[in-house]
C-alpha cells in the first residue's frame, strides 16, 4: 500500500482535479443554520469536515432512491408496450469524499445481502470512496462497539489521515490509485509512514480495537430466547414508528418496488421501505403478521443484530448514532446492545 | 473518469427484477363466487421458455407493468410443457387488475422463485398425502401432476381436498379424473351439506383423521388457511405422524423474490428465498410472523 503526502492545498487541488472529470459529493454546511450534510461539490466550494457523520448516510449514493429498476411504453399501440427493459447504466464514476470509516464500513456491509443485485454492484463499481478517519468521537458515536473504529478502512478506496498540520493519504484500491494520480500532487510519505501513522493514533488515545464486537456473542445466542426477551415491550412503547431511524440508518437496506405511469411512459422504482411501518408486512387478505409496533420494533433490532449476523456474520450496524441523535423518542441502540447480550 | 476500473467484476450480471414478457392464452373462471380463475401463460421468447424450469412449489412474480407484481405459486408441473398455471385469487390491486385482463393481453412472469417441494430428494420413494383447503391447493395440484407423471417414484398417494361449496372447488375436471384413478386415492369435501353433492362433508381435520394413512415411510403436504393446518396437526399427531414429516408452504407480502428487500421475513428466513416451503419442524422453531 502506497501512503502519500499532502499538503491542504494539494487536497484542495485533487478535489479540483477530480471535479474536472467526475461528480464530486462531500459534506458540507448548508447556509440554514447547523445542517450538515452531502452536496454535489463545485469549483469553489469546498467540503468542510465537522466532528462526527453528515445528517443523512451515504446509502443515498449506493442505493438512491427512486432507483429506476425498468422501463417500459404504455402505449397500447407500440408493439412493445409493457414490456420491461431496465435502463442503459453509465459507466461513470462517482467520488464521495469526506466518507467517515462508519459510512464506509456500510457500504460493504450492505454489499452482503446485494452481492446478486446488479444495480448495487452498479454503482459499487462506479463508485469511489475518499475517507477522512476520525478525530473526535461524538457522544453518538460508537463503531468500536460493532466491529469497526474510527481509524478503519474497511470499503474505502483512499483513507486520509490529518497527522500535525499535513495529511496523509493511504491508498487502498486500485481506485485509489487512480484518483491520486488524477490529483497529480502529492509527495511519498516514505517507508516509515504506516507506522507513523499508527504511532501517532496509538498517541492520541484513539481506539486500536473493536473488542467489543457483539457479533460473536450474538451469534451463538438462542434465536427465540433473544425474540421473547421481557424487554421488548418496554423498548417498543415509546416508539412512534416514525422510522426516522431506518432512513437514516446507513445499513437499513429494505426497499419498496412501485410502478409508476406517465401518459405513455411507465417506470418500475424501488425507494426504501420501512419495517417500522404497518404497511410493510401487509397482506391483501388484511391479515398483517407484524401488525403491533412491538412486533416492528423488535424485527428491526433483531434483524440488525441476530438475522443479519446469522445469515452473514457481522452486525448490521456501523455505531454512526444517526438513528439515536435524531429519534424523537430517545431510544437508544446501544441499550438494546445491551439488554441482549445480557440475555 | 469514464474509464473502467481493475475492481470491475463482472458486467454482466442477471438482472433477476426484469420479468419475462408473456401472454395470458387462457382463462378460466375456477369458483362459483368468480374471484378465482386460473390464467393459462405462454412466454413470449423462445429463449425464455428454454430457460424456464421449475420445481412443484416453487411461485414466481406476476408482474403487471403500471400496477405492480404479486408472487402467486404456479399451479402447473413442469411435466406440462409449453404453458404455466396461475390460479389467482382477486384481493388486492394488482389481481383486481389481472382478474380484469383478457385472453392475449400482455403480462410479465418473473421466476421461478423459492424452494419449491422436494419431489426428487426427500419425498422420493415415500407415501404422500396432500392436504388441502380452499384456494391453497394450487402448488399441490403442480406437485400432484408432476407426481402422477413420475408414478414409479412415490409410493401410495392421498389426496384430502376440501372447500366450503361445491362451487368453490377448484379444478373440478381433473377431480373427477383423479377420482377414477386406481393408483390415487382421493377424498373431496365440503363443509357442510349441499344439494346435489353426495360426496364427503366435513372440515378438512375431520376428514383427515378419518382417512390419514400411516406416517410410516411418509410424508404429508399441507396448504391452507392457518386454522385448518392448526386443527389438521392433532389428528395426524394422534397416529404418529411428527413434525419433520409435514410440508408446509408459508404466503408473506414480498416484493423482490430475491431475499433482499426484507418484506417477507419470518425472523431469520426469508419465505421467498429459503421457502416457501418448510418442514412443520422448521417453522415450529421460528418466530409466528406469517
Amino acid at each position: 500500500m502506497k501512503i502519500l503526502k499532502l499538503e491542504k492545498s494539494d487536497l484542495d487541488k485533487w478535489l479540483a482535479e477530480w471535479m474536472k472529470s467526475s461528480p464530486v459529493y462531500a459534506p458540507v454546511q448548508s447556509g440554514f443554520g447547523s445542517f450538515y450534510d452531502w452536496a454535489r461539490l463545485e469549483q469553489g466550494r469546498m467540503p468542510e469536515l465537522l466532528p462526527g457523520v453528515p445528517k443523512s448516510s451515504i446509502k443515498t449514493f449506493l442505493f438512491p432512491q427512486p432507483e429506476t429498476l425498468e422501463e417500459f411504453s404504455a402505449d397500447p399501440a407500440d408493439p412493445s408496450a409493457f414490456i420491461l427493459k431496465a435502463p442503459k447504466t453509465a459507466e461513470q464514476l462517482t467520488i464521495i469524499a469526506g466518507v467517515r470509516p462508519c459510512d464506509a464500513r456500510s457500504v460493504s456491509l450492505n454489499a452482503l445481502p446485494y452481492a446478486k443485485d446488479p444495480y448495487y454492484s452498479n454503482r459499487l463499481r462506479n463508485t469511489a470512496l475518499v475517507g477522512f478517519t476520525c478525530e473526535t468521537q461524538c457522544s453518538t458515536c460508537f463503531c468500536t462497539r460493532t466491529g469497526g473504529l474510527p481509524t478503519g478502512t474497511e470499503g474505502l478506496d483512499i483513507a486520509i489521515t490529518r497527522m500535525d498540520n499535513t495529511f496523509l493519504a493511504e491508498i487502498l484500491t486500485q481506485k485509489g490509485e487512480l484518483l491520486a494520480e488524477a490529483g497529480r500532487t502529492g509527495t511519498d510519505a516514505g517507508g516509515d509512514a504506516l507506522s507513523r501513522l499508527e504511532q501517532s493514533r496509538k498517541n492520541s488515545g484513539s481506539p486500536v480495537s473493536s473488542a467489543d464486537d457483539p457479533a460473536p456473542i450474538l451469534r451463538e445466542k438462542d434465536l427465540m430466547a433473544l425474540y421473547q426477551a421481557p424487554f421488548w415491550q418496554e423498548i417498543a412503547e415509546p416508539c412512534l414508528n416514525c422510522g426516522a431511524c431506518t432512513f437514516l440508518c446507513p445499513t437499513c437496506y429494505c426497499f419498496d418496488i412501485q410502478d409508476e405511469v406517465i401518459r405513455d411512459r411507465g417506470r418500475r422504482i424501488r425507494y426504501w421501505d420501512s419495517c417500522m411501518f404497518p404497511l410493510f408486512t401487509l397482506h391483501a387478505s388484511g391479515h398483517n403478521p407484524r401488525g403491533l409496533k412491538l412486533q416492528r420494533v423488535r424485527n428491526r433490532f433483531m434483524h440488525k443484530l441476530k438475522y443479519f449476523p446469522e445469515r452473514f456474520g457481522p452486525i448490521s450496524c456501523v455505531g454512526c448514532g444517526r438513528c439515536i441523535r435524531e429519534c424523537p423518542v430517545n431510544i437508544d441502540i446501544r441499550e438494546v446492545y445491551t439488554d441482549l447480550l445480557a440475555i | 473518469m469514464t474509464k473502467q476500473t481493475a475492481d470491475n467484476p463482472n458486467n454482466q450480471m442477471v438482472n433477476s427484477y426484469t420479468p419475462f414478457p408473456a401472454r395470458i392464452d387462457d382463462i378460466l373462471v375456477e369458483t362459483e363466487d368468480g374471484n378465482l380463475k386460473t390464467f393459462r401463460i405462454v412466454l413470449e421468447n423462445q429463449k425464455d421458455i428454454s430457460k424456464w424450469n421449475h420445481v412443484p412449489g416453487q411461485f414466481a412474480m406476476l408482474s403487471l407493468a403500471g400496477r405492480g407484481e404479486i408472487p402467486i405459486g404456479i399451479a402447473s408441473s413442469p411435466t406440462e410443457k409449453g404453458r404455466i398455471l396461475f390460479t389467482v385469487n382477486r384481493a388486492g390491486v394488482v389481481t383486481k387488475a389481472l382478474h380484469q385482463m383478457e385472453t392475449g393481453s400482455r403480462i410479465g412472469v418473473r421466476g421461478p422463485l423459492g424452494n419449491g417441494f422436494p419431489v426428487d430428494s426427500d419425498l422420493k420413494g415415500k407415501n404422500i398425502v396432500i392436504i388441502a383447503g380452499g384456494f391453497a391447493f394450487t402448488t399441490l395440484r403442480a406437485t400432484l401432476v408432476y407426481m402422477l407423471a413420475n408414478r414409479d417414484n412415490y409410493g401410495k398417494i392421498t389426496v384430502i381436498y376440501g372447500a366450503r361449496t361445491p362451487g368453490m372447488l377448484l379444478y373440478r375436471d381433473e377431480l373427477k379424473e383423479w377420482a377414477g384413478r386406481n393408483d390415487l386415492e382421493v377424498h373431496v369435501t365440503i363443509d357442510s351439506e349441499a344439494p346435489g353433492w353426495d360426496g364427503l362433508v366435513g372440515f378438512v381435520p375431520t376428514i383427515a383423521g378419518e382417512v390419514a394413512p400411516s406416517p410410516e415411510n411418509a410424508a404429508a403436504l399441507i396448504c391452507g388457511p392457518p386454522i385448518m393446518i392448526k386443527f389438521t396437526m392433532p389428528p395426524l399427531e394422534k397416529i404418529g405422524w411428527t413434525d419433520d414429516q409435514v410440508y408446509l408452504s408459508l404466503e408473506n407480502r414480498m416484493k423482490c423474490g430475491l431475499g433482499v428487500c426484507g418484506h417477507c421475513n419470518v425472523g431469520p428466513v426469508y419465505v421467498c428465498k429459503d421457502g416457501p416451503v418448510f418442514t412443520r419442524e422448521q417453522v415450529q422453531r421460528l418466530p409466528v410472523e406469517f
